[in-house]
């Protein structure tokens, strides 16, 4: 399968990214594609008309990321209960009508918890993995475009930082802050920001030695406008697919602390916090826990799916440059 | 030189005057003992460049030539210092740009622009053509120029400016983007071009337009040239002069077709008689070995390891360029001064004594062109 792939696209150097993944997916459609007279100047003009049959997991994926995102946002609208309003009749409750995924150990209803829990953690990766990325990635850049001191001294910075056990690091900041939404995501942002450096840095490496870098210098553009204009959109791509992966890592890393009790504070619904709450009562009411497990478990397959696939799309591009 | 006497004066007044009187003496570009040298990791340095001087006149094509990593493209980034050589100076203008700020260079970069080996990875692959050939401008505050002269270039490299509008570097082919470094490099309408193997990437029938290109754009931007290549085709069909490289140095330096129809130095002669021929029979020397490595090149005279002619002198003492006949330059020991190419070398009399070191039986020491001495070489 790999090789056969590797071929086909070098064949059709000019197959844009939308459509690699087609020929990634279905070699078979694609044979059937190409059997397909191809229409206008295909040296100068974008093949668009190739998109055939992908996984249907990919749509599921992005179907669950898209339900999950929506609910998250549009909450407040949405005909739920209050998640922080104790029922006393839904203690404990199980799947009714007007409950449809039960209640919790307070009788608070499930399934608007687990909607308002997604704020909280999708707010808690994104905003993270942003700021990591924003940061790592201007600071990788600069390591690898003037190489040198400020090489050596980012280098030394990331160094120490992963070397730091990542869990102890959010435990003192908590500890020393407090637990806040923001002092979670800060901590987090500073636990991202070594490797996105480190990624940054490798891609721009790669980047500095193409000659588009070397013409921009000789026209006589800038060191932060070649760092800007010519490498940075060079860079966003494979940091924005790593960085996809760490959203889920982090709803992970997010659900741990709550679980912990270092995450969101309560009555704020988190879906560690879910977890952890419902964790006395595992035997008898193992639906408590097990469903904002559930929903944490899908959201950040679904994720890692879709930034896993998207990363390999974007190496076949590359590959084709 | 003209151009050393303007040297007070700013930059913007010898392009007004030098533009009027183009004598062949009005040199735009002097290297004078340009150095570059690269650390090789364990102390050891590669030599890429060992002193070259070499002139480059205004509105002419100067060839530069040689084998793979004889350091010709490193000539070329050194005079766009771009990284800035180790020793030596780029006059450009009467300035020496490698006693210049920074900062100075890059106001004196506009001038000078260079194109590029690969068409494809000349081009930032994320940003749109347009953009691409206007950055330039923008980078000196001319933004506002684009929607005019961008057009304008594109219309003289060959491009339809309607056509590339929304398009990126993937959706061309080879001679398409090279067409477009061409284009963003003449944006700023520079006096000196350097051409670092532009169509060593292309196909033949595409190297041929796009030499051509380079051609119409010299007459049309007035143009100098410094061709950076390894076809000697190429070199033949595009350059005035020729100079020849061979690991870090320059060995001949003269008029395109004198140089190639009756080359002097041994290396010349060789690489002549390299290039493949349709008429087929006659065959000329063929090289033997491979050039030594820069981290360690030979004493003295740095082809002698490969030398027909080569002598205990060449091992010991570097040979200066000094001019064999008019406009010719060579530095050898043993210039060949009358073969053509195709005729066995002999060694040229000289005063020292003479001993091949490829030669078995030792004939060549007596000056004479004996055939015999030619055979035992060309079979060894």
């Amino acid at each position: 399968m790999p090789d056969i792939r590797k071929t086909s696209t070098q064949s059709l150097e000019k197959v844009s990214a939308t459509d690699t993944d087609a020929l990634d997916s279905e070699v078979t459609s694609v044979d059937l594609d190409l059997v397909e007279p191809i229409t206008g100047n295909t040296a100068t003009e974008p093949v668009k008309a190739r998109r055939t049959r992908t996984p249907i997991g990919w749509y599921l994926a992005w179907f669950w990321i898209a339900a999950v995102v929506i609910s998250a946002i549009f909450a407040p609208l949405l005909p739920l209960w209050d998640p922080a309003v104790p029922d006393y009749n839904n203690v404990f409750g199980g799947i009714t009508p007007e409950h449809w995924l039960g209640g919790d150990t307070l009788g608070r209803d499930n399934l608007s918890r687990i909607i308002y829990g997604a704020r909280a953690s999708l707010l808690v990766g994104i905003c993270a993995v942003l700021l990591g990325a924003v940061v790592g990635g201007i600071l990788g850049m600069m390591a690898g475009y003037f190489r040198g001191r400020t090489e050596r001294v980012l280098s030394l910075v990331t160094d120490v930082v992963l070397a730091f056990p990542g869990l102890v690091l959010i435990i003192a900041i908590v500890a020393i802050l407090g637990a806040s939404l923001t002092n979670l995501i800060v901590g987090l942002a500073i636990l991202s920001v070594p490797t996105f450096i480190r990624l940054a840095r490798a891609t721009t490496l790669v980047v500095t030695q193409r000659e588009f870098v070397h013409a921009a210098r000789a026209y006589g553009a800038k060191p932060m406008r070649i760092i800007l204009r010519e490498i940075a959109p060079n860079v966003v791509m494979p940091i924005a697919a790593y960085g996809f992966i760490m959203v889920g890592v982090f709803i992970v890393v997010e659900g741990s602390l709550s679980f912990l009790g270092l995450g969101i504070p309560p009555p704020t619904p988190s879906w560690g916090g879910m977890i952890a709450g419902g964790r006395t009562q595992l035997i008898e009411y193992p639906h408590i826990s097990l469903i904002p497990a559930a929903v944490m478990f899908l959201t950040v397959l679904a994720i890692n799916y879709v930034g896993e696939r998207s990363r390999k799309l974007f190496e076949v591009r590359e590959s084709n440059l | 030189m003209s151009s050393t006497t303007d040297m007070s004066t700013d930059t913007g007044s010898v392009l007004e005057k030098t533009r009027d009187d183009r004598s062949a003496d009005d040199v735009v570009l002097r290297l004078e003992d340009l150095v570059v040298e690269f650390p090789a990791g364990a102390g050891q340095v590669v030599h890429a460049v060992s002193g070259i001087n070499l002139e480059v006149r205004r509105g002419e094509t100067l060839g530069l030539v040689g084998e793979s990593g004889c350091g010709k493209s490193t000539t070329g980034r050194a005079i766009m210092q771009l990284p800035r050589p180790t020793g030596g100076s780029v006059h450009f203008d009467g300035r020496d740009l490698a006693a210049l700020s920074p900062e100075e260079v890059r106001k004196l970069r506009p001038k000078l622009q260079m194109i590029f080996q690969d068409p494809i990875s000349s081009l930032n692959p994320r940003r749109r053509i347009p953009d691409i050939v206007g950055d330039p401008l923008v980078v000196w505050g001319r933004g506002a120029d684009k929607d005019k002269v961008v057009p304008d270039v594109l219309r003289a490299v060959g491009l339809d400016p309607d056509q590339v509008a929304d398009r990126r570097p993937h959706q061309f082919s080879g001679g398409q983007c090279q067409r477009v470094s061409i284009a963003r490099a003449l944006v700023l309408e520079p006096e000196v071009l350097i051409c670092d193997e532009p169509v060593s990437a292309l196909d033949v029938s595409v190297q041929a337009q796009i030499l051509n290109l380079l051609e119409d754009m010299k007459a049309r931007y007035g143009l100098t040239l410094v061709f950076i290549a390894h076809d000697l085709g190429v070199v033949r069909n595009i350059s005035d002069r020729v100079a020849v490289m061979y690991l870090g140095r320059i060995c001949e330096l003269g008029p395109t077709e004198a140089l190639f129809d009756a080359p002097v130095h041994p290396y010349t002669r060789l690489l002549v008689s390299s290039i493949p021929s349709m008429e087929g029979a006659q065959r000329g020397e063929v090289g033997t070995g491979e050039m030594p490595s820069p981290v360690s090149p030979p004493s003295g005279c740095r082809f002698r390891t490969r030398c027909p002619l080569a002598t205990d002198r060449c091992a010991d003492e570097v040979p200066q360029m000094r001019e064999v006949a008019p406009g010719r330059f060579t530095a050898c020991h043993h210039p060949v001064l009358d073969t053509a190419v195709g005729e066995p070398i002999a060694p040229a009399v000289t005063a020292v004594p003479t001993t091949p070191l490829t030669a078995s039986n030792g004939a060549g020491s007596n000056g004479a062109g004996s055939n015999g001495a030619a055979s035992s070489r060309t079979e060894s």
